[in-house]
């Protein structure tokens, strides 16, 4: 029988999120959104604030919010490694808002050129949050 | 011969001191139920890390352009050790196996002239370090598990090691920590942080031009590597912080159930001395009685 799942594997620094075989999962990365299906060519690839969707059956399955990391994908598995990671469902709209309004008072406090990148990171992680909860 | 009082007095000591470590073995059990499981929920991630840039490593290796947290300063001259401790005592060898290690590193390295630095993490080793090696302690970094251990304090302590090793202040560095296997077992592990060290089997996976020699990278490989080697040296802090905590909690809940065991031991002994002094002195007394009336 020839496989036909791919090893998808999503770990945060405080848990292993997910880990199993699935049929596809997109991966929103540096360059653009991925989709990983088995026999993928091998790839290493940063991950930008989004979502990741784990597609079973033609059906979106799964939704997990990423703020970020690095993606290694090899012919058989798919490994995330997140900064933080939460499913869609579980993200706090008025707590993301909150986030990006402190991160815009931030930038415009910012002294150097590693605060002003510190905040401009904040911000891009909770636009992407508030996206990722409106969609 | 102890008096009837000062043996009353010796057990209800033990017996108060029999409390403080029966609750500090609870509370202890019920802080390593929580450090046990962040450190095995963080063991994955770390693991993949190293996995993931071993790879990248090896596909790398030997070319000029490899950034120096990868390929080292060139140099192995002033090695610089992280000795991470607990902050407090009571729990049995655990500060005490870590420092034993730690000496015998500064032993052997110092054997072969290179210099050493240390940074210690915990006030404990700090402690046991400081009368030897005083001037080689760099600084120390406390309180790293109050209130909890989390990844912005790993961060900092790696951002710090990054500057340190810019500035040229080191070459290599190791971090010293005990993994936990279970409450009565930690394993004293040195790990390398800088440079990365490539695990041999990818080596030889790198060497024999295998798939890891394959990958295409996004956006480009200096980039990548770039952000993932600063971060992989804070994950793995991170990882050995949690180790080390739910290693200190296991070892005190195993140090303090001694504790109260033996506590146990020596009340249930002084008591058996005061019932038997007590019974001397009853009988004594009688005896007293008894000859005083016969001499009547």
């Amino acid at each position: 029988m020839i496989e036909t799942r791919v090893a998808f594997e999503l770990v945060s620094p405080e848990r292993l999120l997910l880990s199993e075989s699935v049929d596809m999962v997109v991966v929103p990365g540096a360059e653009g959104d991925f989709g990983v299906l088995v026999r993928h060519a091998p790839l290493v690839s940063g991950v930008r604030p989004g979502v990741i969707s784990v597609y079973n059956g033609g059906q979106v399955t799964e939704r997990i919010f990423v703020a970020g990391g690095f993606a290694e994908v090899t012919p058989s598995r798919c490994t995330v490694l997140a900064e933080q990671a939460m499913p869609v469902a579980e993200i706090d709209r008025p707590a993301a808002e909150q986030q990006l309004k402190d991160a815009r008072e931030d930038l415009a406090d910012a002294k150097d050129d590693d605060e002003r990148d510190a905040a401009a990171r904040q911000i891009a992680v909770a636009e992407a949050m508030i996206q990722a909860s409106a969609s | 011969m102890a008096s009837l009082k000062d043996l009353r007095v010796r057990i209800a000591s033990v017996k108060s001191t029999q409390k403080i470590t029966s609750a500090m073995k609870m509370v202890a059990a019920a802080k390593l139920r929580r450090a046990q499981e962040q450190a095995e929920a963080s063991r994955p991630y770390a693991e993949r890390m190293a996995r993931m840039l071993g790879s990248l490593a090896a596909s790398v290796a030997g070319q000029d352009g490899a950034p120096p947290l990868l390929k080292g300063s060139g140099k192995d001259e002033v090695h610089l050790i992280v000795v991470g401790t607990a902050d407090r005592g009571l729990c049995g060898g655990f500060n005490s196996s870590i420092v034993r290690e730690a000496r015998q590193m500064i032993h052997a390295l110092g054997g072969q002239g290179k210099t050493v630095k240390l940074l210690c993490v915990g006030r404990k080793g700090r402690d046991q370090l400081r009368r030897d090696y005083g001037e080689l302690i760099v600084d120390t970094i406390e309180d790293v598990a109050k209130p909890a251990v989390t990844f912005d304090k790993a961060s900092a302590i790696a951002g710090r090691l990054t500057q340190m090793f810019q500035a040229g202040e080191f070459d290599v560095c190791t971090i010293i920590y005990a993994q936990f296997k279970s409450a009565i077992t930690q394993i004293v592990t040195p790990q390398q942080l800088i440079p990365f060290a490539v695990p041999e089997e990818q080596k030889e996976a790198a060497a024999g031009g295998g798939a890891s020699a394959a990958y295409e990278y996004e956006p480009d490989e200096e980039e990548i590597l770039a952000a993932l080697l600063p971060r992989n040296i804070a994950v793995q802090i991170f990882r050995a912080l949690l180790e080390n905590n739910a290693s200190e909690q296991g070892a005190r809940m195993t140090a303090m159930d001694s504790a109260t065991r033996n506590a146990g031991d020596m009340i249930d002994r002084l008591t058996l001395v005061y019932n038997r002094t007590r019974q001397a002195a009853i009988t004594r007394e009688l005896i007293e009685i008894i000859s005083a009336k016969e001499a009547m």
